[in-house]
């Protein structure tokens, strides 16, 4: 362990607004980079579903005219 | 003798596949970011010249050389989707695009974020960091020509075309701190010699590495299944999947 | 097969048909020109006249001038023979078809990069470029436009089939320009100091001679997937 105390370990040696900004950046990207990826699959079934549905229904349409 | 790649071509098998994979790459990649993060903060010495915002090190470098793998990654996807009509291959390299670009990004931001304590600036218009913003407009180009075509097959083959093209900047951004004389220091591992870093500082840079190549592979593996059920919507496999999952 | 005529044969008379082409609609040459000329000079009316301060921009603008005189130029490179099914007839042809690229290439390089390196000493001259600088211009110009228009002309055949792909192309291309921009600028700001500028120009040869050999194919690859 590097550092003694938690407002040491905050401080950074002085730095602590650089590597701060880097760190936060980076894992803030990653958090919404992964958040989109994993909605995506969910996103591309849903829409192949709803396009069933309506296919579905374009047929019944038709079978009852 | 490589006969039993064929298979995982198809669609089906390619994904069946990837969702075994996805659970072991994402898995390792969160423990070793995890482990590789805590101890190059709270762990790893104190650089005696640069302090403590050495340890932005240990996002950095990850992430720019990572950026680089991925995009040789993508480029080789291309060429063998290119070269040998695969289409999972086109899909593959189109599900790294992002995120190659999502990883160069953070690689040009962390080093900004280096360079301000330790050179006073936030950009220098410097060889090596140049190189490593065209490689962000590449990337860009590459999903930009991929999103602008309607039919999905040929805006795969087109974005390809594209990335191997790009592969010439992969050199140069490689080797920018030899060739020129650069404000950006050389690299810190060496595969052949010692590293000009001390094991304690080492160890967490390697462990992060890794762990970001692995959560690449885990991202592309999720964006890979995405892509593989839209373009093949009017599966069979896929229409059972939709419904099983999709309808709610 | 039965090709009909030589590779030779193919390479000139396609050379030769875009050449009279152009000559026909000569708007097509002189507008690049023209934007190339009037780029350079909004320059001193940005930055300010003085002398030391034109000098030492002088390479960077005109080579900057120049890359954007030959993407805007590139454009039109395949899109009338796009539209009017020229290009398909090209492609169904039995010769191959990286010669019939490069030949088309090469017309449209002789008919905006030649011109712009001749005019680019005067270009020079109004910027007050260090006069031992004209030489390493005119060589680095030579050298690299044929590269930018082969470079280049893979981002048109990329992009011919869409309609909107104006603003797509500079980003797919203007990427791939930015090595010879650096190397051709080096060269001349190493010449304006009277050091060896041949290191530079060597590069910017075989980067010429890499696209010569290479971009013909990935053009060829391009206009497949264009024309689909």
């Amino acid at each position: 362990m590097q550092y003694h105390s938690l407002a040491e370990f905050l401080n950074m040696g002085g730095y602590a607004f650089f590597v701060w900004l880097a760190y936060g950046v980076t894992f803030g990207c990653l958090a919404v980079l992964i958040i989109t990826t994993l909605g995506q699959e969910s996103r591309v079934l849903k829409h192949i579903a709803n396009k069933m549905k309506r296919e579905e229904r374009l047929k019944q349409n038709r079978g009852s005219k | 003798m490589w006969k039993w790649l064929h298979p995982y071509a198809d669609p089906q098998r390619a994904y069946q596949l990837s969702s075994k994979l996805l659970p072991w790459f994402s898995l390792l990649a969160i423990s070793l970011i995890g482990i590789g993060t805590v101890w190059g903060l709270l762990f790893a010495p104190t650089d005696y010249q640069q302090g403590d915002s050495y340890r932005i090190i240990f996002i950095h470098v990850p992430a720019a050389s990572m950026s680089m793998a991925a995009y040789m990654a993508m480029a080789s996807a291309a060429f063998v989707g290119i070269v040998w009509q695969i289409k999972s291959a086109d899909w593959m390299a189109a599900a790294i695009a992002p995120i190659g670009a999502v990883i160069t990004f953070i690689a040009l931001f962390t080093g900004a974020a280096w360079g301000k304590p330790m050179w006073g600036t936030w950009w220098v218009w410097d060889a090596r960091l140049t190189s490593e913003l065209v490689l962000l407009f590449l990337y860009l180009g590459v999903i930009a020509l991929y999103a602008s075509f309607e039919d999905k097959v040929l805006a795969a083959r087109a974005a390809g075309i594209l990335a191997i093209v790009g592969v010439i900047n992969i050199p140069i951004i490689k080797y920018s701190v030899e060739w020129w004389s650069s404000l950006h220091q050389g690299s810190t591992i060496k595969i052949t010699e010692k590293s000009a870093m001390p094991d304690s500082m080492l160890y967490p840079l390697l462990i992060n590495i890794l762990g970001f190549g692995l959560m690449i592979g885990a991202l592309s593996l999720v964006r890979f299944k995405a892509e593989i059920l839209a373009r093949n919507s009017m599966r069979p496999w896929v229409r059972e999947l939709a419904q099983a999952k999709g309808v709610k | 097969m039965e090709r009909g005529i030589s590779f030779t044969q193919a390479f000139w008379t396609l050379l030769v048909r875009d050449i009279k082409i152009a000559i026909r609609h000569r708007g097509d040459i002189f507008n690049p020109l023209l934007f190339f000329i009037l780029v350079v000079t909004l320059f001193p009316l940005g930055v300010g006249p003085e002398p030391q301060m034109l000098s030492r921009i002088a390479p960077g603008v005109i080579w900057v001038a120049a890359l954007l005189a030959s993407m805007l130029s590139l454009e039109r490179l395949f899109k009338a023979d796009y539209s009017d099914g020229t290009l398909e007839q090209m492609l169904l042809s039995p010769q191959p078809l990286p010669i019939m690229v490069l030949a088309k290439v090469i017309a449209h390089w002789l008919l905006t990069g030649v011109p712009l390196i001749i005019i680019a000493p005067l270009l020079g001259l109004l910027l007050n470029l260090e006069s031992g600088s004209y030489g390493a211009l005119i060589s680095t110009l030579a050298l690299g436009t044929p590269v930018l228009s082969l470079l280049g002309a893979i981002g048109v055949a990329l992009t011919v089939g869409l309609r909107k792909g104006g603003v797509l192309l500079s980003l797919l291309i203007l990427p791939l320009y930015i090595p010879v921009l650096i190397f051709a600028t080096s060269a001349i700001d190493a010449a304006g100091m009277n050091l060896p500028y041949d290191g530079q120009l060597a590069i910017i040869a075989a980067m010429l001679v890499g696209s010569l050999t290479l971009a013909p194919f990935a053009i060829g690859a391009s206009l497949r997937v264009s024309t689909n």
